[in-house]
């Protein structure tokens, strides 16, 4: 995962040049954003609930350990078995051994974007658990053999075509590129793997603190299934991802899929507390949550400990200018748009993502959007700051910018380097801005 | 009445004329200034002014954008009222001076006295309630929403009335105010997806019939120009305040 400025342009050129891609991504985009519009404009007061999200999440994150104590405390009551992961590796290792204790050979997934970002997949293959991602977006990509491009929406660079062919590859029988037959094909395939497979992996989109639950939210019905039908169910969230009581998580919910895709709530919302009790007819017999850090809780207490209130809707990426003509894929990383621009470097390393900062004309679109007002524009001046604090900008342009600066000190200087500049410019590239023949202060002194 | 009186009488604005404007669109400024004065105001150059700053503090040199921040503050002194032909820098004034210099108190202040006093051209003469007036149309505009225009400053509807009263039909692009695609030096590091932008703004204001972009900021100006000179058959792109002159001519 990384994104240096030459590969950044490199993998947008690559989409640039692909009209399917570009014809995709601006009628996908359109259409999310359209409809948040519509469903915001819904709600009596969309913006003052945006702002009332922002500072309950603002204060979870200025106190996150006593929420997620309360949590622990009441998941352990309902029988829920809570890990604590510092890093991506330990997240994995501690999946691993519980999906080892179960003798499980096949695991089925739904959409998590935290499992994207610790590359979970990788390292459960990597042990020979067969691992079937479940959402249909995340089958396809996982077919693939790539990254997600679109936080919500994460196969939304492809056709219907090339997903026939995926399908086909897959199966070993031609399937028709018609969208119905294609999600009927997915639907019967992914069905046996449900009940067969011993581990189901989840993510999470909200834990709720004064209970002990984890709510996930989906179209499919698929989180609902890899939920309840395997006999273990291990969940994995970030620290940032709790509301301290139902009446936040109320406000979540209400702004997450209208935010995301503009339905008042997403089809399937499920809350989990803990594993089967004796009541139940079903439900997995063992609940596991696996707590991920992986550097989030170095950015509490920063000037960058806003990006944690985000809650994943995508919404940024549909409005995103750049997105919209660069792609997912540009950004080397499961996060992409605005908030992955600002994430990737957070979480991943700034020296490995130079290019995403500058991924921006910092148009301030995504600010505009956020359910959680979260300000990514000044957040990515911050990065872009910071990367020229650690040297990671190229010297003649960081000579070229401080020589600039020193120039424009002085009224006078600028004038004289105006007049050079009209000179220089006939040997300059044509993509520089052309200078004017007579400035607009030679017009005023002369008029 | 002796002309020291018609002086006293006469409204005066201090013109901070941006840098992009004073050495590649001396035009713009050279608009405004005739625009202002048949209006009746009188027009002031403070002659040390240079930049805002706001390349600089975009591109994360804050330092040099403090620096260039106070120097503008300083040569805008004792101007009752300062307006400019640009969004964007009049947003960088208006809602980051004050974030820039937040560690020194006494120019916040002054940033923040600035602020108070510095317009966009189109908000001033909308606040002032002049501009040009005809009862002729002179045919199909369409009017770029510049980004910190319409979401920092939050204005959108004073260009278009401008406009309207001048005599042009205002025709909408799908999205008006998606982003021309400049970003500063987001134009020269990132090209491609730069001019990506820009070509998509110049096919959305295709579609509306107009001959004439139209935007009110210089950066927006010389961004969709440089592009539209490796298109076929693009439209007309004019500041704003160029349109508006010609108009009251």
């Amino acid at each position: 995962m990384s994104a240096g400025m030459r590969e950044f342009r490199q993998r947008a050129q690559i989409a640039l040049e692909d009209a399917r891609l570009q014809n995709a991504l601006e009628n996908a985009t359109g259409r999310f954003w359209n409809s948040r519009r519509e469903a915001l404009e819904r709600l009596p007061d969309s913006d003052g609930l945006r702002d009332h999200f922002k500072e309950m999440r603002a204060a979870t994150l200025a106190d996150l350990a006593p929420h997620w104590r309360t949590f622990e405390k009441m998941a352990e009551m309902h029988g829920t078995r809570i890990h604590w992961a510092q890093t991506g590796e330990e997240a994995s290792r501690i999946l691993l051994q519980v999906a080892g204790e179960h003798g499980a050979k096949l695991a089925v997934k739904n959409k998590s974007m935290t499992s994207e970002e610790i590359r979970l997949n990788h390292s459960l293959e990597a042990s020979g658990i067969q691992t079937v991602e479940t959402d249909l977006g995340e089958w396809i990509v996982q077919l693939a053999g790539e990254d997600p491009s679109h936080i919500i929406a994460p196969a939304i660079h492809k056709t219907k075509e090339q997903v026939a062919d995926l399908f086909e590859a897959e199966a070993g029988k031609a399937v028709p590129a018609d969208i119905p037959k294609l999600t009927e094909h997915a639907r019967r395939r992914l069905r046996g793997r449900f009940l067969k497979a011993g581990i189901g992996i989840s993510g999470v989109n909200i834990a709720v603190a004064e209970s002990g639950s984890l709510v996930l939210v989906t179209n499919e019905g698929n989180g609902r299934m890899v939920t309840s039908l395997p006999p273990v169910h291990v969940a994995i969230v970030g620290i940032e991802k709790i509301a301290p009581t139902w009446a936040d998580a109320a406000v979540w919910l209400s702004l997450l899929a209208r935010s995301a895709t503009g339905q008042p709530l997403s089809i399937y919302t499920n809350v989990i507390t803990g594993p089967r009790q004796e009541s139940d007819p079903d439900g997995p017999l063992e609940v596991h949550l696996i707590v991920l850090d992986n550097g989030r809780s170095d950015l509490l207490g920063t000037k960058y400990e806003e990006a944690l209130q985000c809650i994943r809707c995508g919404a940024c990426l549909n409005v995103c200018p750049v997105y919209r003509e660069a792609g997912g894929h540009a950004y080397g990383s499961p996060y992409s748009g605005p908030i992955g621009a600002v994430i990737s470097p957070l979480l991943f390393g700034l020296e490995r993502n130079v290019a995403l900062p500058q991924a921006s004309s910092l148009c301030g679109a995504c600010l505009d959007v956020c359910p959680a007002r979260i300000d990514l524009p000044r957040m990515l001046i911050e990065l872009r700051s910071d990367s020229v604090e650690k040297g990671l900008l190229p010297a003649p342009e960081r000579i070229a910018e401080l020589a600039a600066a020193r120039v424009l000190e002085q009224a006078g200087l600028m004038e004289l380097a105006g007049k050079i500049g009209r000179i220089g410019q006939r040997f300059a590239s044509k993509d520089l801005p052309k200078l004017a023949d007579q400035s607009f202060r030679e017009w005023w002194r002369n008029r | 009445m002796n002309e020291e009186l018609i002086n006293q009488r006469q409204p005066s604005v201090a013109l901070f004329v941006t840098c992009l404007v004073d050495q590649v669109h001396p035009e713009v400024g050279i608009a405004t200034v005739r625009l202002l004065e048949r209006l009746g105001f009188k027009v002031l150059f403070p002659a040390g002014q240079t930049c805002c700053g706001q390349p600089f503090y975009n591109s994360g040199f804050p330092a040099e954008a403090r620096r260039l921040a106070k120097k503008t503050i300083e040569d805008l002194e004792g101007f009752d009222t300062v307006v400019l032909p640009s969004g964007s820098c009049t947003a960088m004034i208006r809602a980051e001076y004050s974030h820039l210099l937040a560690e020194e108190a006494e120019w916040k202040r002054r940033g923040e006295e600035l602020a108070g006093r510095t317009f966009e051209l189109s908000e001033f003469l909308s606040q002032q309630g002049v501009g040009p007036q005809t009862g002729e149309v002179y045919g199909l505009v369409t009017y770029h929403d510049s980004c910190h225009m319409c979401r920092i400053l939050k204005v959108r509807e004073a260009p278009r009335r401008l406009l309207e009263e001048a005599g042009f039909e205002v025709v909408e692009m799908r999205e008006p105010d998606r982003c021309c695609g400049f970003g500063g030096l987001f134009s020269q590091r990132m090209p491609e997806v730069s001019s990506a932008m820009t070509e998509e703004k110049l096919r959305q204001a295709a579609e509306t019939g107009a001959r004439t972009v139209t935007t009110a900021d210089p950066g927006c100006l010389m961004q969709m120009r440089r592009i539209a000179e490796r298109l076929p058959d693009s439209p007309e792109i004019e500041h704003l305040a160029v349109l508006l002159e010609r108009q009251n001519r």
